[in-house]
């Protein structure tokens, strides 16, 4: 097994939300009883069903409650075994599924502050990312700019399947705003549903919406580099957290292969996509999609060509390793160091930031 | 010295003054599994189909799963989506003349057998009756004017798949018509390919003993990413990757093999670099979630080794040629199917995407082995 | 280096492209605006006939959404994949250090001074009034 080295970053850690009441102290009074007038109890996405397997490890799965809800937990089961030195919290609730802008705004805004007071407060390793209402540019935007001035939250999160492809243009004062404040958009596994889940329509069963994250990510990293997301904003940095990543090289041949041919279409892509992703690109190392056995993993790695892609994840409560093997067989010191503290560093500039 | 100097009225044309070509050694046999069979003229199909339908068309025209009638929303790359070289002397579009194709890319390229995969047919059409008697109508012109001419092309059964019986219907009725080597889906349909709607498809192919292959493109009515509508055509090409991944998840979950033990199917033009990772990914999940899937009954990389092809076009072009083998070493050199996709712009030369340093077994294998063991023409 | 005549200067007028062969090499003559530029006709990608392509100009931008577009008929589209050459040096758009076309000097010589003899073609009409586009190789 390859061993972690202390002082890194675990870069996708879901903290949960224990019931939709427990964001209750944190909308103001209107929003309180349309909670409760209106009987909602729950935000629960069908992207991670509570008890399905991948949504927790059986040993990280508490005997009451949801799983990734105990901070105590959190510590115990992967904080400290990792001994990492930060943790940055992605809260996957189901806020971004609602159709209406206003209560899923009101919705962001309780989880956020949830997050500070409940995590962010209680664990000085702790660090967090900024839930947005991507159904309202203007209220991501003020979103962001809320939360940016705590200067533990870390990132910008937006789901990958969302209501239209993030490269487009409507989406980009999000990005203006996370470029000018230094914070990465960390694009996360998981969909509000307002599409069907696939390229090709509504699959019948979790596992295939599950193995269809992968396409997804694929085909918004197409959008947002043809439609000039890092030409307009060159300093910006995305992270695609729990995407898998064993896909990219073969999917960057396709796409290279293609932009030379249609380049006249999208004349602002004036470097080749496998320089973009290098450039403005970062991926969480969980889940690791490939055989067990080391050698194809290394082959894979010498695909990528690049050393600065991966950032460590233990994907915290989701199962995506057994023990504690989140990192692959055979990897070297000098490699799970870069993975572990280096590429999280040089991608999360609020990591150096001291803290107050 | 030698100077030709040529004068041409009409579009200037380099075919004339390629005399290099004449000097060239004789190429090797290849299959080509993906050729794209185009009508000349939107009546061309009429003989084949019922009076009917002629006025229905010319009134109300096909009414498909995307708003343009004439379009079509992501504008190709080339007119036609097709090389520009491939204009037929004698007037039409490229890929409408037999005699120029073999001219220009049968005869040339030594093309033994030339798979044909008819697109804007019947399929994707919301008029389902329609669609059944548009897809009947180019089967069979598909032996009129192209397999009943040149023994070296064989036809795909097009069906209208959105309805599990018809579909089935027209795949009995021309299974063991030695005209057809497979049936042909498009990969963007209503649903996921793998769903229960289109299993007589399979049962009837499997019954007949042919494969079905699926070929990028089709509109079924779903934005083609999960997340909504893209902008740009180059995006719809890389899509297709997705697209196929999507499909080929849905056939191994939904149990399609376990079901249908013998059917074969192929990848059409989506390219096989995802092959691997999608297969490890199908792999690592199944592990965990195969209680939700029972019906599942083993391993999808081995389930998908066994029952699918791919066909090479576009071929993978990554900068260094070993990584190039190492994908082909995960796929398997015994799945891949040579195709050129002609005429149409993207169109991969023969001699030029494999690079060198393959054993001479498996250029065998790439180029026609693979083709003629799995059309049962070997 | 051989010179070799092409064709009189009327037969090739702006917008036209004429295809020969000269010592077994395929090659095309262009006239853009007046001006004329020779290549060879082949793709350095996959072989292509280059030269059949489509002329376009050349699309730039400094900001997604806009769009300078200049150099109009000076970029050849190859009519398989869509490559863009640079008409003037052969050089690919996409990827200039890896790819270029071989790009031939043409040039328009007065009729007076051309070399009689064996590099002229029977089928042209040597008149001193008379442009004539010659070619080296």
């Amino acid at each position: 097994m390859t061993s972690p080295v202390a002082g890194g970053v675990d870069c996708d850690l879901h903290p949960a939300v224990p019931h939709l009441t427990s964001l209750l102290p944190y909308l103001n009074d209107y929003w309180r009883d349309q909670v409760t007038t209106r009987g909602m109890t729950d935000l629960v996405s069908q992207s991670y069903p509570p008890n399905s397997p991948i949504s927790a490890r059986p040993d990280w799965r508490p005997a009451k409650g949801k799983p990734g809800a105990s901070l105590a937990d959190m510590r115990a089961q992967a904080l400290d075994p990792f001994r990492v030195s930060f943790g940055i919290c992605n809260p996957l609730f189901g806020v971004q599924m609602v159709f209406s802008e206003d209560m899923a705004d009101a919705f962001c805004r309780a989880l956020n502050d949830w997050l500070a007071k409940e995590w962010l407060d209680n664990d000085a390793r702790l660090r967090g990312s900024i839930v947005i209402p991507v159904q309202s540019v203007e209220k991501s935007v003020a979103e962001i700019e809320r939360c940016a001035t705590d200067k533990r939250f870390v990132q910008v999160l937006m789901l990958v399947m969302g209501d239209m492809p993030l490269g487009k243009r409507a989406y980009w004062p999000i990005y203006a705003a996370a470029e000018r404040l230094g914070l990465p958009i960390g694009i996360h596994a998981g969909s509000s549903y307002h599409n069907p889940p696939t390229s090709v329509g509504w699959g019948s069963y979790h596992i295939e919406d599950y193995v269809a994250q992968a396409q997804a990510f694929q085909t918004q990293l197409t959008s947002l580099i043809v439609e000039g997301v890092f030409a307009r904003h060159p300093n910006l940095k995305m992270v695609m957290l729990e995407s898998g990543f064993t896909w990219l090289p073969s999917y960057l041949w396709r796409l290279h292969k293609f932009w030379r041919g249609i380049r006249m279409e999208t004349p602002w892509v004036d470097r080749a996509p496998l320089e973009i992703v290098r450039s403005n690109i970062r991926f969480s190392s969980q889940p690791i999609d490939a055989p067990p056995e080391p050698q194809t993993l290394n082959r894979l790695f010498d695909h990528m060509q690049s050393d600065e892609l991966l950032l460590f994840s233990t994907d915290y409560p989701h199962w995506q390793f057994d023990g504690d093997a989140a990192l692959p067989e055979g990897m070297s010191p000098a490699l799970v160091r870069k993975i572990m503290i280096d590429n999280p560093l040089a991608t999360y500039a609020r990591l150096k930031e001291t803290v107050s | 010295m030698n100077i030709q100097f040529r004068e041409r009225a009409g579009e200037a044309s380099s075919a004339d003054a390629k005399s290099h070509d004449a000097k060239s050694p004789a190429k090797t046999a290849i299959a080509d599994c993906d050729i794209h069979p185009v009508r000349a003229t939107a009546t061309e199909l009429y003989p084949f189909l019922a009076k009917r339908w002629h006025e229905h068309l010319e009134t109300y025209g096909k009414h498909p799963y995307q708003g343009m009638m004439e379009g079509p929303p992501y504008p190709k790359a080339q007119p036609n989506a097709s090389r520009r070289d491939a204009y037929p002397p004698e007037g039409g579009p490229q890929g409408s003349s037999l005699s120029f194709m073999q001219q220009q890319h049968l005869d040339p390229n030594n093309v033994v057998l030339g798979v044909l995969n008819p697109l804007a047919t019947g399929q994707g059409i919301r008029n389902h009756e329609l669609a059944t008697a548009i897809c009947s109508a180019i089967n069979d012109w598909q032996i009129d004017k192209w397999t009943s001419k040149d023994s070296r092309l064989k036809g795909s059964i097009v069906v209208a798949n959105e309805d599990g019986p018809t579909a089935a219907a027209e795949i009995c009725k021309r299974g063991g018509d030695a005209n057809f080597v497979q049936v042909l889906l498009l990969s963007r349909t209503a649903e996921p390919l793998g769903q229960r709607r289109y299993w007589p498809i399979y049962q009837a192919a499997e019954e007949v003993g042919l494969p079905v292959g699926v070929h990028a493109f089709g509109f079924g009515g779903n934005p083609i990413t999960a997340s909504g509508w893209p902008s740009f055509y180059i995006e719809e090409m890389v899509g297709h990757s997705q697209c196929q991944q999507a499909v080929l998840s849905s056939l191994v979950l939904e149990g399609v093999f376990d079901r249908y033990p013998r059917l074969k199917m192929i990848m059409i033009e989506a390219g096989f670099g995802w092959a691997p990772s999608l297969s490890w990914r199908l792999d690592r999940n199944w592990k965990r979630l195969r209680s939700e899937v029972p019906h599942v009954k083993g391993l999808p990389s081995e389930t998908i080794r066994e029952h699918i092809y791919w066909t090479t076009q576009p071929m993978e072009d990554p900068e260094r040629r070993d990584h190039l083998f190492d994908v082909i070493e995960w796929t398997g050199w015994d799945r891949l199917l040579f195709a050129t996709d002609y005429p149409h712009w993207d169109f991969d030369e023969p001699s030029r995407v494999l690079p060198p340093g393959v054993s001479d077994a498996n250029r065998e294998a790439f180029y026609l082995g693979n083709a003629k063991k799995l059309y049962g023409l070997a | 280096m051989t010179r070799h005549v092409i064709a009189p200067v009327d037969e090739l007028p702006p917008g036209t492209r004429k295809f020969l062969t000269i010592d077994e090499r395929p090659i095309a003559i262009f006239n853009v605006n007046g001006e004329f530029f020779g290549l060879l006709n082949r793709c350095p990608h996959q072989g292509a006939a280059l030269c059949e392509g489509a002329l376009i100009g050349l699309a730039q931008s400094s900001d997604p959404g806009e769009i300078e577009y200049t150099r109009l008929g000076e970029i050849i589209r190859c009519p398989w994949h869509g490559w863009e050459f640079d008409i003037r040096t052969g050089q690919s758009w996409c990827e200039p250090k890896r790819f270029r076309t071989r790009a031939y000097a043409v040039n328009v010589e007065p009729g007076t001074s051309l070399v009689k003899g064996p590099y002229v073609a029977e089928t042209l009409k040597v008149s001193v009034e008379s442009d004539y586009v010659v070619v080296d190789l």
